[in-house]
């Protein structure tokens, strides 16, 4: 049988719900993601490299602790407790003044730091943006060749006719 | 009853050495690392993680090294951790609709938006076993690319398109979107259960356990034919919104394995027949424990559905309070620890009822010149 999608689909009038209207907000959002993502070795000798001048205090030091995920039953109806997964936060403060925030999954606390230090540096100047749009490019890179091995997988169903004409 | 008894300590001590010991096993073997766990064990992994509801690769790694691979006892040891930590927010509800798949089927569309995706899977397997894997074989190919990714918004099988006509129920969002959700970890459970306990327990229940009661409600302990409209596995991003920021930020991707099931429902007096539905979601890679929740959540819902309660799946007492493997291993467990004064108050117990049985015999014998025949035989 073939399916057809349904106009009016409520998954697809949820989608994107949650895009911020200030751009501003938008910008950290991403920068925030993106350095969720990255790896403490990698942050850590970007720091060392570019901004190892930069004096600055732990507002928070980094604390591990849990966020407790929910899901929606059928996917989007009544929220759920799923379970919980770690996280690690930290808050940093520039000489300038300026606060940088981070929470990332899992438990470096190294990463956290760094995370809320670029932060901090991207709030204050934006003079880690070339180091995010990398990150960005080779994160988004990294999915998309994952989506492609997986696509690989999809099955091309044919039909065999049979009988003489 | 139980009193302290010392005397143990040196045996412990040298009991838990010798259990290092064989932990590490023989020493000429290379010992292995967690990050191999993590990396080449991850079902293992995942498991560990969903249930002992603590999403953490590598801590889930280190359970199952220390306890020997054994998944109840890595489970216990995560739920163990876990009570050391602070919880700093809920999470918004994710979203599998925009779920990164890395595998999407549905059993009930052949031609679907998006396509049938297998991804990494054991199906269609021989399961024979590639002794090539033991004798260090070479390295696996790298898997082939296909020219253009997969869709990125793949369509749900049951809300995009099962539902076109009214076929399926809707899930209902209550009134109240900021209602309070229930959380087993932190208030006794109650019941009736609501579904989202019910859902709670079931994805951190014992994968065992909800298996063989999803395959109950197969075999008609339960009347609910079900088939798997949709499986996907794959990432989700998880969003929280911490106070001092005020608004949502993403903290990173979870793997996350999810079944809707489409299940029979005649109708009622009030309701045209259509199709209900079951859900279940896991951490990682689990399809077996996310079909099997479905099952069982669909069976759950007889109450709901005005339907007759037939069988231990649709019980949700008995599912919820069986669930939970930790619970079940410490109470099926515990009975090997000292229980010397209790069993000494039974053996007590026990001689006295035989000695009065034994009065008694003597007595009637006694008295009749005759024994009569023992009650017991």
């Amino acid at each position: 049988m073939t399916a057809h999608p349904a106009p009016n689909a409520r998954t697809n009038q949820n989608r994107n719900a949650d895009t911020p209207t200030d751009p501003q907000i938008a910008a950290r959002q991403k920068w925030m993601s993106v350095l969720a993502r990255t790896s403490r070795a990698r942050l850590e000798a970007q720091w060392s490299e570019n901004h190892s001048s930069e004096n600055w205090t732990h507002l928070r030091e980094p604390q591990i602790g849990m966020v407790m995920v929910r899901g929606r039953a059928g996917g989007a109806g009544q929220r759920f407790n799923l379970g919980e997964m770690t996280v690690t936060r930290c808050a940093v403060t520039l000489s300038d003044g300026t606060v940088g925030h981070s929470y990332v999954k899992g438990r470096d606390r190294i990463q956290a730091q760094y995370a809320a230090l670029f932060d901090a540096v991207m709030l204050r100047d934006g003079s880690a943006s070339n180091f995010i749009e990398t990150l960005a490019t080779e994160q988004a890179t990294a999915k998309r060749d994952h989506a492609r091995k997986v696509a690989a997988t999809k099955v091309d169903f044919f039909t065999l006719v049979r009988g003489d004409d | 009853m139980y009193v302290a008894v010392k005397g143990g300590e040196r045996a412990i001590n040298n009991a838990h050495k010798l259990l290092a010991e064989q932990r590490r096993g023989d020493k000429d073997i290379a010992e292995i690392e967690t990050d191999q766990i993590e990396q080449q064990l991850s079902l293992s992994v995942t498991r560990v993680m969903a249930e002992g509801s603590l999403y953490d690769r590598d801590l889930a790694a280190l359970a199952i090294k220390q306890g020997r691979g054994d998944l109840i006892e890595a489970i216990f040891l995560m739920r163990a951790y876990r009570t050391t930590l602070p919880r700093f927010a809920f999470s918004k509800p994710i979203k599998t609709a925009e779920m990164d798949v890395s595998r999407r089927i549905s059993a009930t569309f052949k031609d679907l938006p998006g396509g049938q995706i297998l991804g990494p899977t054991f199906d269609y397997t021989h399961r024979l076993l590639d002794f090539t894997l033991m004798a260090n074989g070479e390295a696996p190919s790298e898997a082939p690319s296909g020219e253009q990714p997969v869709d990125e918004n793949m369509p749900r099988v049951l809300d995009d398109i099962l539902n076109y006509e009214g076929l399926i129920q809707d899930e209902p969002v209550p009134v109240e979107e900021n209602a309070p959700v229930a959380d087993l970890t932190r208030e006794p459970v109650k019941f009736p259960a609501g579904r989202d306990l019910r859902l709670q327990n079931l994805s951190r229940g014992d994968e065992g356990f909800v298996l063989a009661l999803g395959y109950s409600t197969q075999r008609g302990y339960a009347n609910s034919h079900a088939f798997v409209g949709e499986i996907r596995y794959g990432t989700v991003s998880v969003e929280i919104e911490p106070e001092e920021l005020g608004f949502a930020i993403d903290i990173g991707d979870i793997e996350l394995t999810e079944c809707e099931t489409v299940n029979k429902f005649k109708g009622s007096k009030t309701k045209l027949p259509q199709f209900t539905r079951g859900y279940g979601l896991v951490f990682g890679q689990n399809e077996r424990k996310a079909i099997s929740m479905a099952l069982v959540d669909r069976a759950m819902r007889a109450n709901e559905m005005g339907e007759q309660i037939m069988g231990p799946a649709q019980d949700s007492e008995f599912v919820m309070e069986h669930s939970d493997n930790v619970q079940s291993t410490g109470f099926v467990e515990h009975i090997k620890l000292p229980h010397y004064v209790d069993f000494q108050g039974e053996l007590e117990l026990v001689r006295r009822m035989r000695a009065e049985v034994e009065e008694r015999l003597a007595k009637s014998e006694a008295e009749n010149g005759t024994s009569q025949p023992e009650a017991a035989e």
